[in-house]
Order: C-alpha cells, then structure tokens, then sequence
C-alpha cells in the first residue's frame, strides 16, 4: 500500500509539468489547503464532547492529496479518530474519485481500512463525500455525508447535513451493528465574519442502531463551534 | 479631411481650438521634463508615494521605469507596480504616422514587459513574452527599447503582459492624435481609466478562486430573493426556475469573479471616495477617452443628466450614436462627447457588472461643485439565455416568463407584462406564424410553435433555420441582423446557427457546461442592462465610419469555444488550456471569420493582438473595428480578420486570471 501512495505522488509531481501562458504564472499552480470543517462542543449527556472534523490537500485543479481527520474527545479521552489519506482524480465536472487508506487510530484496537470514495457536488447542490472501505476482517464500511448551503444573507448560512455509518458485518467489540449502524442529523447555523471564518451554532441528533448484543441510543445536542478555512 | 461625421457640431472644422490646446498643456504641465521621459516626482527621490491621477507625457522618445511603488487606496499601504511612479501609468500622447521609441527600464525584482494595447505594430514590438518574435520579457535591471511607427489613431492602452503586473498597476492609457484633422470635433479631451485595485497580492486572490471559486461572490441568491420570486412569481413557477439552475449546479449571480469584496475600483487611478474631478465651461463639447484598464471588471458607466454619443470603439471611429449607458468589458476603449450645457455638475458613475462597487468621477463647470451618486442598480440574475439552453427540451409548463427576465431580448418589442403563458398554452395551432412582434432569441422547436401564438409573446427565442422557411425576417425584428448579399456573391457570414457540435476535448472535470444553443446577441445589452430603463450600446450599435464594402469576404471560418469549469476556476479554449493547446496558425494575407461560442457563463472580451477584429454587426459595410470583442455568457459573435502581420501573436481572454488558461498563440507565416 505505502508503494501504491509514492507511485501516486511521483505520478502527480511528473505530469504537473510546466504550464505557463507565455510569460505569465503557472495557470494550475500546486496550492495547500486546510479546513476545520467542524471544530464543536456538544453538549452531550456524558459531558461536553469535543468534535473535529479537518480536511486538508495538496495538489493541483484535477490532482490532490487528501488528508482527513476526523474524531471525537470526551474530557481528556479521545473516543474516535479516523485518519484518511487520499489519492483524488478529478472525474467529471462536479465530481472527483478518492481512494487510498484509512486508519482508525480510535477506539483500539486500531484498525486499517482501504478504500474509494465520491467527493463533489450533486445536482440541487448538495455536497456529497460517499466512500466505501475494507479492513483485514472483511468488514466493510459504506459512509455517506451530505450537506447544503442555505443562505439566509450573504453572511448568515444554514447548514443542515446527514451523516450514515452502514456495515456489513456486526463488531461487538467496537459495539457496531450490521447494517445501518449510526445516524446523524444536523443544522448547523453560520455567520461568516469573512470567506475563511464562521463561527456556528447549531443542533445535532445523533443515534447508534443496536441489536441483542448492542445497546441503541440516541441523543439530540446543541452544538457550538468555529469553521475556518485557509 | 476623412469621411464627416454627423454630429450636429460647430466647431467642426477646427482641429485646434484654444481650450483645447490649453488643455493638453494643462495636463502635461505637471511634467514639463516629458519630452526627457521623466516626470518630476522620479527626479524627487524624496518621493516614495506613487502618484496617483494623470500625468501625460508627449513626444517621440519616452522612458519609462517600471518600479515597485508605496501606495494607499484602502487605508492600508501597499505595493503597487508603477511607471514612472505614477498608477496609472502615464498616459501617452502620440501622434499618428510618428515613429516612437520608449525605453523601458525594469527596476523589479522580476521579469516585466509592456503591451501596447491595440496598436498595429510588428511582432517584435508587442510585448508578449514567449510570443512576440525574439521577446523574452524585460529581465530585472535591464531596459528593452519600442521603436515602432503609429499608423493609427485614437484611444488605446498599454499594460504589462508578465506575471500579475496588470493587477498591480501597470497599466495607462495612449492616445494617438490623428495625422489629418479629428473628425470628430471637441473643445476638451479627458481620459478616463476605470481599473480595479486590490490590496491582496494577486496570486492569493488566484489561489482564492481555485480553492472556492465563488469567494469573492456577495451577490449571491440568498432567502429573500427566494421570498421574494416566490411572492411575485408564485410557487411552482420559483420551484421550476430554482431547479433548473440548481440542478446545473450553477450560480445565476456568477457575474464577476472578483468583486468589491476586495476590490476598490479607481477612475483616472483615484478611488470614489475622492473622486476624479474633469472641469468643463457649459456648451463645450467634452471628449471622453473611456478605457477599462481593469484587470478582471466589467463597468457599467453613465451619466445621469447627460447624453453620451459614441464617436470610436477601441480607437476606431464609428458613426455617431447617442446613448445613456455603456458597457466596458475589460479592455476595451470607448469614446464619448458629451455636451453638458448647464452650469451644473454631472457625476460619472461606473458600476462594476455585479454592482458590488464603482468608480466614480466628476463633470463640473467649478471644483467646488459635485453632484449627486447614483445607488448602485439592483445586481441582476442571469437569464436562460445566457446559458444557452435549448428551452425546447425543457418543460416549461409551469413557469411564468413574465416574470423571467430572458435573456438577449429586443427590449425594444418587448412586453412582458401582457404574456401569458397559460392562456398560450390552448391557444389554437397557427400554421402560419406571425413573427412580426417577436425580437426572439431562445432557440426552440417547431413542434412547440403549435401550442403558442408568438404574436403575442414579444419572447426572445429565435427559431430554429428549419423554421425560416415560414418567417418573414424582414418584419421579425429578430436579434439576428440578417447578412447583406447585395454584392451578388456568396457570402459565408451568415447569423444562422446550425446545430452546435462540440469536441471531443470539450468533455471532462475541467469543462462544467457545454452551450446548447447559442446565439447571436449582437443587439443585447447583456446581464444587468436589460430592461433598464436606459438607451444602452449594444454592437449591434457600432457602424465603422469608414466603409468596409470593399473589405474582402473570409476565406475561411474557425469556431472557437470559450470554455471552463468555474467551480474548479479552470479556464480553457475549445477544451484545451494554453499549456496543452498547439498554436493557432494562420497564413499570411488569408481573410479569416471567426466565431466565438460561449460555452460558459461569464462574459469573456477576448483580445486579439497585431490585428483587427472586423467586428459583424450585420451590416457588412460599415464593419468595426475592434481588439476586444466581448463574448456573452452563452452566446454566439463572429468578426473577420485579415491577416496582414506576420509573427507569434497572442489571443486571449482579458480577464486576467482567465487568461492563464483561455489563451492562444497565434502564428502568421
């Protein structure tokens, strides 16, 4: 795997190439991004939850390197955290393949994933990242996140979203149920100060699906958090 | 004494009336070491702000030094590219038929150059780094020296062609006397350089673009737009016209891709907060030398209370026509008169094309006299013109295009108040169609014409050829200005506009909209001007003076299309970006027609260097002449051009940070 993610980032460094219009820039130069998505407190029944959710990429228009950060923290105690790293292609006007590993580092035992993924825009303007993942046990993992833009002013955006977690397989040691495992529900409430920074409020529901084994619960939270881009 | 032109004017026949003459010398006054090429404040060393207003330097040998410059537009200091310290660059007054030379000296850190904007001059000469024969840019420390002869007159411009430069301030007007007297006569003579500055650094307002494309966007649709269309237009018909643009994922208020969000847009290089101030005596006839040296701003300029009668189009004299508004797209030029005969001031208001800003200067007959400022107009939506649907496959059954705001429509015919669509929907089939009050310009199928009576609509789409046959074009009004064939040979510049195809190259991530059906707008104002209540310019307005008859007909035809993937900000012709695309060539001595589709949905001025666009406004006579030929988002233009100059040329889209990509090298041999 680690072969299958250098052969990518040489493939991506060759065919950069030199592109500039005569005696102008580089029309697709190599740009950084990062982007706390979500950086929130949410006020769950067993204290405040901290919640991450960072993006971050390197690349070019129809080539990036993905980098995904995802977790959740309880008072000093990190519950989950998933890490993605990506290769993207751009494929179509509004959509880009992104397939490479994820390493679930939270909750132990840690566990590998690979995996491929749809990231881009649907029509009506909902903003989808849907992938599916393997591990070492066959389990497989189908996460679908969708969410759109509501803009109340130019400054003041809602944000509703939808979040699903489906597998195939029951894991009674991490507590996941076969199927549809875990759902979430949110909207969330922006002001952006500028482009790069909005702080937020907003609510979120939140339930795990359970079997014999696995207990079923659910909370609904109010949220507050920062977003912000650079 | 050339062709005269028709303005009702006294003064005529006086090439050089007094206030005139005083005029040029009160301007070049402020730098009487012209003729040596320096302006007093590069003498003063003391001096590290960049002037900035006009200075005007005169002669035939020039110097000019390109240097980084302190400036403060915003409240905050910033560097700004300048020559000879001045922002804008000095203006350069020539005189047609002299040879000139200017010595350009780089004082960057960087390579530079300068184009000079719409002037015929050989390749060597152009500016264009890489392109132009045996250029390779200015390197630092170093001095390139023009020399080449004007044969021409009239208002052009000249900016850098390296890097960003033209963002930061290189960038001044040229006006070039006429060698036989002006036919168009004036008492005074001001240019007026509208530009766009920003104090970010341009390649982190590109970076922006291509990270989140819509970033400098606060026009946006927002919830009260959404009531508001729901109120007036009711429910089903806001449903329809919502979903179709968001299910194209597309922004009807993707007007301007960098805006007064970070943008304060100067006249004559002086915010509006300040104001450029022009001072007149009442009755004088006031010559305005209108330049749009922006990098990425299309203006809107008026002036309420006075009439504005368009005298030349990029430098090139055209028949007179009175207007109220006109449309700059980025490099472009227009000259204006206006005759302001009360002792009143006026204000000249330049709107950016999504209304997120202006330029503001003043007409007064006493400094201390200013006028009112116009609010800026409400920022309009695209329409379904301009993004060149094919509104026959649509459903249209639940919209009201009362209400709709079609695109490219002859608002002249137009009433859309008394249409209804409901009513047309049973109305009985008319086999044979009365076209007389349509001004149309959405392509639609026959099969849809049983259902409507078109009579009655005063709708903008133009019917497919297959309906020609039953349409009397003479009476149609259409937007389509039919091509003159009185010369009795076949003449391939027709406006019919057969099925589109599209390449191969034209499908993929980095293409987001292919047209369906574009079509001729000669005589659209374009987004945000229609139906304003104003007489606008429109091409369809712009008559060369001099005649055009014996001007050869093409012999051959290219299509381009204008293309790109806004949401990812990549921008390519044909599909093809600059880096990837092998140089158009081109034979030396062909007459070529060219016709632009755009297959996006910005306005694209696209700027051919070393020739003339021919621009076919439908009156094959009297062609203008022009070097940037605005493309409607979704629309169709063609012009001709001789190809009289040999060498590398550039050909490009004038939008600075579309250019990288929508951009071609032509070569003439």
């Amino acid at each position: 795997m680690k072969k299958i993610i250098l052969n990518m980032v040489i493939a991506l460094t060759l065919t950069s190439g030199i592109s500039h219009a005569a005696g102008m820039g580089a029309d697709d130069p190599l740009l950084t991004y990062f982007k706390a998505d979500k950086l929130e407190i949410r006020d769950s029944d067993e204290g405040n939850l901290l919640v991450w959710e960072f993006d971050a990429w390197i690349g070019k228009d129809l080539d990036k390197f993905w980098l995904k950060s995802s977790g959740e923290k309880l008072k000093s105690e990190i519950e989950s955290h998933d890490i993605d790293l990506l290769y993207s292609k751009a494929i179509t006007a509004f959509w880009d393949i992104q397939f490479g590993l994820r390493q679930e580092l939270k909750p132990k035992p840690s566990q590998t994933w690979v995996g491929v993924g749809f990231m881009g825009v649907a029509p009506y303007l909902f903003e989808i990242d849907a992938n599916v993942f393997i591990n070492d046990d066959s389990q497989v993992n189908i996460r679908l996140d969708a969410e759109y833009e509501y803009m109340f002013t130019q400054k003041l955006v809602l944000i509703p979203n939808l979040e699903l977690d489906i597998y195939s397989d029951n894991d009674d040691v991490r507590g996941i149920k076969s199927g549809l495992a875990s759902l979430e529900l949110g909207a969330r409430l922006h002001y952006e100060i500028r482009r790069e920074l909005s702080p937020y409020i907003g609510i979120n529901f939140e339930k795990k699906f359970g079997n014999s084994v696995i207990e079923e619960n659910s909370e609904t939270q109010l949220v507050a958090g920062l977003s912000f881009w650079f | 004494m050339r062709s005269v032109s028709n303005i009702k004017n006294k003064a005529q026949n006086q090439p050089e009336n007094m206030s005139r003459r005083r005029f040029v010398l009160g301007v070049t006054g402020s730098s009487l070491l012209a003729g040596l090429g320096f302006t007093p404040n590069i003498l003063s060393a003391a001096i590290k702000q960049a002037q900035t207003g006009q200075t005007t330097l005169t002669g035939k040998v020039f110097d000019l030094v390109i240097a980084e410059q302190n400036v403060n537009f915003t409240g905050t200091a910033a560097i700004a590219t300048t020559v000879n310290s001045s922002l804008p660059a000095p203006t350069l007054r020539f005189k047609e038929g002299d040879t000139v030379t200017l010595r350009v000296t780089n004082r960057l850190k960087e390579t530079t150059s300068i184009h000079w904007h719409g002037l015929i001059l050989p390749s060597a000469m152009d500016g264009v780094p890489g392109i132009s024969n045996n250029f390779n840019g200015i390197p630092p420390g170093e001095t390139f020296t023009y020399q080449y002869q004007l044969v021409q007159s009239g208002t052009y411009w000249y900016h850098s062609h390296s890097g960003f430069q033209e963002q930061t301030g290189l960038y001044g007007t040229i006006v070039v006397d006429p060698a036989d007297s002006d036919p168009v006569a004036y008492d005074r003579d001001y240019v007026v350089m509208l530009s766009d500055w920003s104090d970010e650094d341009p390649n982190d307002i590109y970076a922006k673009l291509k990270k989140l494309s819509h970033y400098y966007n606060i026009k946006e649709r927002t919830h009260q737009d959404l009531m508001n269309d729901i109120q007036q237009k009711g429910f089903s018909a806001t449903w329809a016209e919502r979903s179709m643009w968001s299910e194209m994922r597309m922004s009807q208020r993707d007007l301007s891709d960098v805006t007064g969000y970070t943008y304060t847009y100067l006249m004559n290089g002086i915010t509006p907060v300040d104001g450029w101030t022009g001072l007149f005596k009442p009755g004088e006839k006031v010559r305005l030398r209108l330049v749009n040296g922006s990098a990425m701003t299309f203006f809107d300029l008026r002036i309420p209370g006075l009439k504005m009668t368009v005298v030349a189009s990029d430098g090139q004299n055209v028949e007179p026509v009175t207007v109220e508004e006109i449309r700059l797209g980025v490099a472009e030029t227009y000259d204006v008169i206006v005759e302001p005969s009360a002792d009143t001031a006026y204000t000249l208001f330049a709107q950016s094309i999504d209304r997120s800003g202006y330029a503001r200067g003043t007409l007064t007959p006493d400094i201390s006299l200013t006028a009112e400022v116009p609010a800026l107009d409400k920022v309009a939506d695209l329409s379904h013109g301009d993004m060149a649907m094919d509104m026959s496959s649509m459903d249209m059954s639940g919209m009201d295009h009362a209400a709709m705001g079609h695109g490219s429509m002859d608002m002249g015919t137009m009433d859309h108040s008394k249409m209804n669509h409901a009513a047309m929907a049973n109305a009985p089939a008319k086999p044979e169609m009365d076209h007389a009050a349509m001004g149309h310009n959405m392509p639609e199928k026959p099969v849809d014409h049983s259902k409507m009576d078109h009579s009655a609509m005063g709708h903008s789409m133009p019917a497919k050829p297959v309906d020609h046959s039953k349409m009397d074009h003479a009476a149609m009004g259409h937007t389509m200005p039919s091509p003159k064939m009185k010369k009795g040979i076949t003449n391939p510049s027709d406006f019919s506009t057969g099925k589109l195809l599209h390449a191969e190259t034209e499908y993929g991530p980095h293409i987001d909209m292919l047209a369906e059906a574009a079509e001729y707008r000669l005589n659209d104002p374009g987004v945000g001007l229609r139906g304003n209540g104003r007489r606008v310019l429109t091409y369809a307005d712009l008559k060369n003076l001099r005649s055009t008859t014996e001007d050869r007909d093409p012999d051959r035809e290219i299509e381009l299309h204008l293309t790109g993937n806004m949401g990812r900000y990549m921008w390519s012709i044909n599909g093809i970006k600059s880096a990837n695309a092998e140089p158009l060539r081109w034979k030396i001595g062909e007459r070529l027609r060219i016709t632009f589709v755009n297959d996006t949905m910005m306005n694209h001025p696209m700027h051919l260097h070393g020739m003339w666009s021919d621009l076919e406004t439908g009156d094959n006579d009297f062609l203008p002449r022009k070097h940037t030929v605005i493309v409607q988002p979704g629309s169709r233009i063609s012009y001709r051009v001789t190809v009289d100059a040999e060498g590398g040329w550039a050909y490009h889209c004038h939008l600075l940070f579309h250019m990288l990509g929508m951009f071609r090298t032509v070569i003439v041999s």
